[in-house]
């Protein structure tokens, strides 16, 4: 039973890190119908980003804090520059953001070199504790609590706020959208940028949990990410969301059992929710990828 | 009185297609003109020249002093033009409520009193003010299509097709709110319901061809049945 709950809470906190990473794809794409193939790329970033600050101030919120800022800046340099010229081709989108990732790969290689840098969990939140013989890291707790905040956060702006609103209209109808008076173009700079940031969010939490920041990081994070926006629904927040824990749940547990199936079974629900529920587990019969599922 | 809209020798093109090729418009504060001609003329497509959807080769189009040639769509929004556009275009995914708020510029103090007048003018929408605008019917969309160009204090109302694909019953429940709203807004209809336009308008152009070929007042339109005949295949 112990070993079920440390499993568990693992397995949560897997999620809440894929969470972090697909979140911010799901956004860009069912905005924009934009697929991101440089996530991976501000991934990392991000994870760099922090190891620098960090080792700077030694300090875990300004180093997360960090992070997200410079992702968020390359997300709008990404946009403004590349993926803006592309909207509505998306071979062009795909190629362009393979283009960006191998580019920002490299830069990240030449200012920091190819060799994994050690950062180990801040001290406040490094320990354990356990609790009728299960074993709690931290960290771990602090993940699932930031992947919940996160979930919740981002799905009241999608809710209720204005640009939420224009989100969930833009998706549909982006020029009724401008002739309504508001720069929708703004907004998708705005949506790239912090989708990227979440990326880097994920990056930033990823390197201290994984002991090490290094620059092919990103690529398993991403086709994990990519996972889970196509269990849940391409496109769709929440789905998205439930596809993030129930893959890290289900990584957690078979990893544990039959450790040799782990990469194996992600890839495998793939393949069977394509072939036979294509628009997604979580996607509640929508099958336009261009559809966040925001209920109200 | 001083003209809110003035088109002159206005070209515009999609792709490769010239659609317009010299059209000239003027409206006057608290005018109702209608835009009328037969099927592919350019009255739509007049309509999103005006908003910044289509391209303008040349000529140029006046709202009061401002030039709108060459600005961005919610640059023109923001200058005091309402679109309804004749597909509705309301948003699927947004409640009405929504619809309205999302529709209620940043320089607008009484979008609140508005949307409660809105409500007044289309009993319906407030009933259904919570529901997805996915579940309206036609009728209901383009109440929800007009409202939203009611929430601003608009210089001019552009009104592309109302009646388009709607039942009778749905077009006379219409031309009785759209005539009330004419009194107090200007409105630029594009229209191929002849009976409605002329219940609401009181001068017309005719586009033919992308060029506007006639104008004058609607009730000599009315009497001119040759006219009629001539340009609107009536």
């Amino acid at each position: 039973m112990d070993i079920f709950l440390t499993l568990f809470i693992n397995g949560l906190s897997e999620g809440a890190l894929i969470f972090l990473v697909s979140s911010g794809l799901a956004i860009i794409l069912g905005l924009m119908g934009v697929v991101n193939f440089a996530h991976g790329a501000l991934f990392v970033w991000g994870g760099y980003a922090y190891v620098w600050i960090y080792q700077m101030t030694n300090s875990f919120i300004l180093g997360i804090l960090a992070a997200m800022l410079i992702v968020f800046i390359l997300g709008i340099i990404f946009e403004k520059f590349f993926v803006s010229r592309l909207y509505g081709n998306a071979p062009a989108q795909i190629l362009i953001t393979l283009g960006l990732n191998i580019v920002f790969i490299e830069i990240i290689r030449l200012i920091w070199g190819n060799t994994p840098i050690a950062i180990k969990k801040p001290d406040f939140i490094s320990g354990t504790t356990i609790i009728n013989g299960v074993t709690i890291s931290h960290y771990r707790i602090l993940l699932i609590i930031i992947g919940i905040s996160v979930l919740i956060i981002v799905n009241y702006i999608l809710k209720n706020s204005k640009t939420g609103m224009v989100i969930r209209a833009g998706v549909q109808r982006s020029d009724m959208v401008q002739a309504l008076g508001i720069n929708i173009r703004l907004y998708f700079t705005i949506v790239f940028a912090a989708g990227a940031a979440l990326a880097g969010l994920g990056g930033a939490l990823y390197a201290p949990l994984a002991g090490n920041v290094i620059s092919t990081a990103g690529a398993n994070n991403q086709i994990l990410a990519f996972i889970a926006i196509v269990i849940g629904g391409l496109g769709n927040f929440s789905g998205t969301a439930k596809a993030s824990f129930l893959l890290g749940l289900m990584n957690a547990f078979v990893a544990w059992f039959i450790p040799s199936f782990a990469v194996v079974t992600n890839v495998l629900v793939m393949a069977i929710v394509l072939a036979f529920k294509p628009e997604g587990l979580f996607s509640e019969g929508r099958k336009s990828i261009l559809r966040l599922a925001v209920k109200k | 009185m001083a003209s809110i809209l003035k088109v002159e020798n206005l070209n515009s093109y999609i792709g490769q297609y010239t659609i317009l090729q010299g059209v000239d418009i003027e409206v006057k504060k608290g005018e109702a003109i209608a835009i009328l001609g037969r099927n592919g003329a350019g009255k739509s497509t007049l309509l999103k020249t005006i908003m910044g959807l289509v391209n303008t080769r040349s000529g140029s189009i006046l709202l009061g002093e401002d030039s709108l040639v060459g600005i961005p769509t919610y640059d023109i929004a923001n200058k005091g033009i309402g679109y309804v556009p004749e597909d509705y275009g309301v948003f699927d995914y947004l409640t009405i409520a929504e619809n309205l708020k999302l529709a209620i510029r940043n320089d607008t103090k009484d979008g609140d009193d508005r949307i409660a007048k809105v409500y007044d003018i289309f009993p319906d929408l407030r009933k259904a003010s919570e529901r997805m605008a996915r579940t309206l019917s036609g009728g209901q969309r383009q109440m929800l299509s007009i409202s939203r160009a009611l929430v601003n204090d608009n210089k001019i109302i552009l009104i592309d097709e109302p009646s388009k694909g709607l039942a009778p019953v749905v077009i006379e429940t219409l031309a009785v709110a759209l005539k009330e709203i004419s009194k107090e807004s200007t409105i630029l209809l594009v229209e191929q319901n002849f009976s409605l336009a002329c219940a609401i308008a009181s001068r017309y152009y005719i586009i033919n061809e992308g060029r506007t070929v006639v104008n004058g007042k609607i009730e000599d339109l009315i009497q001119d049945t040759q006219l009629q005949a001539t340009h609107l295949g009536i």
